[in-house]
């Protein structure tokens, strides 16, 4: 269960979030929706330690976060796949993926996460020598997920996984995902290609201007105007695609 | 036949302007600090070789062995006392301020090796300082040729680390996206910490060899900070071997000049070097990035 309660984040003078206050229980899937500017990466950054809260508390499994270094949050089983993937582009799909597993608790179980990894994206296992530079767009965004899983998360945080991949990527990510939440793990997704994600997720929260302006079961928000105006898109509006 | 003499002296030194060059793309690489004080770092290794042979009587290649670790354990001082502050601050700030604790760290380390050995030249001179191998007219130092092999042999092992190891994995990872690499569990700061020690103990290590074959004395370290800041740049960043390789390029470039020019220009070749990479190649021959 990750609680965020009434966090404050601000770049020097400007502050980026006021007051947002969310939950993930433990093996829902959330998405979290918003337009550009509005905090949303920001929020993820803040619960993987990037960032320091101003005000406010993060919890996770009752553990404080947003008083701990990075490094001992990804230790907690939280892990973030940062907007631009941020892969080591100079190092091989296997360095990448072993150092995804770096951690005390995540080192024990590295052999049998890396056949795991290799399970669900093969595509890696073929370009394990190569480096993770030279993927395709769609190869680095698995690759970064399956870094993240190295570590073993119990949450994933997931900043934009299908910005710039073709749909049909995309679709196959997403389905991973949803399989990810099958396995029990727990998910808080930001996308922009708001209609994938909110088929997807069980709960949905908008963000504005850094605050929390709207929350809904996934189904529900799809159907909302106002969620329907602002980020489906006029074309959105007449019921088709 | 001169030039080819001149060529093999050059080839020597070079291995040395590797190794040393190798330490100081090792800190600025992983931790973005540009640590001017490198040459007054090897400057203490080689003072320490002078000192284990002058008063015990131990040879030079022996007390690498405890130059190595000593000058690694000075360098998690140093990172502890003056560079995990320059760390902190934002990657543009992190240069200037290295820069205003390298030269003030300079000073210090210059004076101090004044007080404690004198200004005066030093070697280090073993019973076989003066061993050669003769091919035809050709001599080749026995000692300086030693010294480059171990200085080969000491980065195939660092290389090794930083390849295969989860920690030297970890300062690959951290010169690469450090944010990302907090983002895997790794802590940077020990990672900064660790990568400037081995840069120190390179430099120590650079250090002892250098006062086997050449001489030391408390003013060498301007030099050897230029010339491992030549190679850096003419080999770029992250490669070690690509730092060998700029070393061995950088010496082989002065002994042409020596012969072509005359020894005086031996010192502005490496600089003209330095301008043309800049201007033509910024990210150096071997860098993979600008």
């Amino acid at each position: 269960m990750l609680e965020v309660e009434n966090l404050e984040v601000s770049y020097g003078a400007l502050a980026a979030l006021h007051g947002v206050s969310l939950t993930v229980g433990p093996g829902e899937i959330v998405a979290l929706v918003g337009p550009n500017g509005a905090g949303k990466s920001t929020l993820l950054k803040a619960i993987a330690g990037l960032m320091a809260a101003r005000r406010g508390t993060i919890r996770w499994e009752a553990k404080r976060l947003d008083t701990q270094p990075p490094e001992r949050i990804v230790e907690c089983g939280v892990a973030l796949v940062p907007e631009g993937r941020r892969l080591f582009a100079r190092m091989t799909v296997r360095e990448n993926l072993e150092l995804g597993a770096f951690t005390q608790r995540a080192q024990k179980e590295r052999r049998e996460q890396m056949d795991r990894v290799y399970t669900i994206f093969p595509r890696l296992r073929e370009r394990e020598q190569q480096p993770a530079g030279l993927l395709s767009g769609g190869e680095q965004q698995m690759l970064a997920l399956g870094r993240a899983l190295m570590g073993v998360p119990r949450l994933l945080l997931l900043d934009e996984p299908s910005l710039g991949l073709a749909p049909r990527v995309v679709e196959s990510i997403f389905s991973i995902l949803g399989e990810l939440h099958r396995d029990g793990m727990s998910l808080l997704i930001v996308e922009q290609s708001v209609h994938a994600v909110l088929a997807l997720a069980q709960r949905a929260y908008i963000l504005e201007g850094g605050k929390i302006v709207g929350e809904g079961d996934g189904q529900s928000l799809l159907k909302d105007d106002h969620v329907r105006s602002a980020y489906l898109g006029p074309l959105a509006r007449g019921g088709s695609t | 036949m001169i030039l080819t003499q001149q060529l093999i002296l050059g080839l020597l030194v070079g291995g040395l302007y590797g190794l040393a060059a190798a330490g100081l793309s090792l800190t600025f690489g992983v931790l973005r600090v540009l640590n001017v004080a490198h040459g007054e770092l090897l400057m203490l290794g080689g003072y320490g070789a002078f000192w284990l042979f002058t008063l015990w009587g131990i040879d030079p290649f022996v007390s690498l062995l405890a130059i190595g670790p000593a000058m690694f354990v000075l360098g998690l001082l140093l990172y502890w006392a003056l560079f995990q502050f320059v760390v902190k601050a934002h990657e543009e700030v992190r240069i200037k301020n290295s820069l205003l604790i390298g030269f003030g760290l300079t000073l210090v380390l210059h004076n101090l090796a004044i007080r404690l050995w004198t200004a005066d030249e030093r070697a280090v001179t073993t019973a076989y300082a003066g061993a050669v191998a003769r091919i035809g007219a050709l001599a080749i130092p026995l000692v300086r040729l030693t010294s480059l092999v171990l200085a080969f042999a000491i980065l195939a092992v660092l290389h090794l680390f930083l390849t295969r190891a989860r920690w030297g994995r970890a300062i690959r990872a951290t010169a690469e996206d450090w944010e990302a690499a907090t983002l895997m569990g790794i802590p940077v700061g020990k990672t900064y910490l660790l990568a400037f020690a081995l840069g120190t103990a390179l430099a120590g290590i650079a250090g002892g060899l250098v006062s086997v074959s050449y001489s030391i004395s408390p003013s060498i370290g301007l030099e050897w900070t230029l010339k491992a800041l030549i190679v850096v740049v003419l080999a770029g960043l992250g490669s070690l071997f690509g730092c060998f390789a700029g070393g061995i390029l950088l010496g082989l470039a002065e002994a042409t000049s020596v012969v072509f020019l005359g020894g005086p220009y031996r010192e502005v070749v490496g600089l003209v070097l330095f301008l043309v990479i800049l201007v033509v190649r910024p990210q150096g021959l071997f860098g993979g990035r600008a």
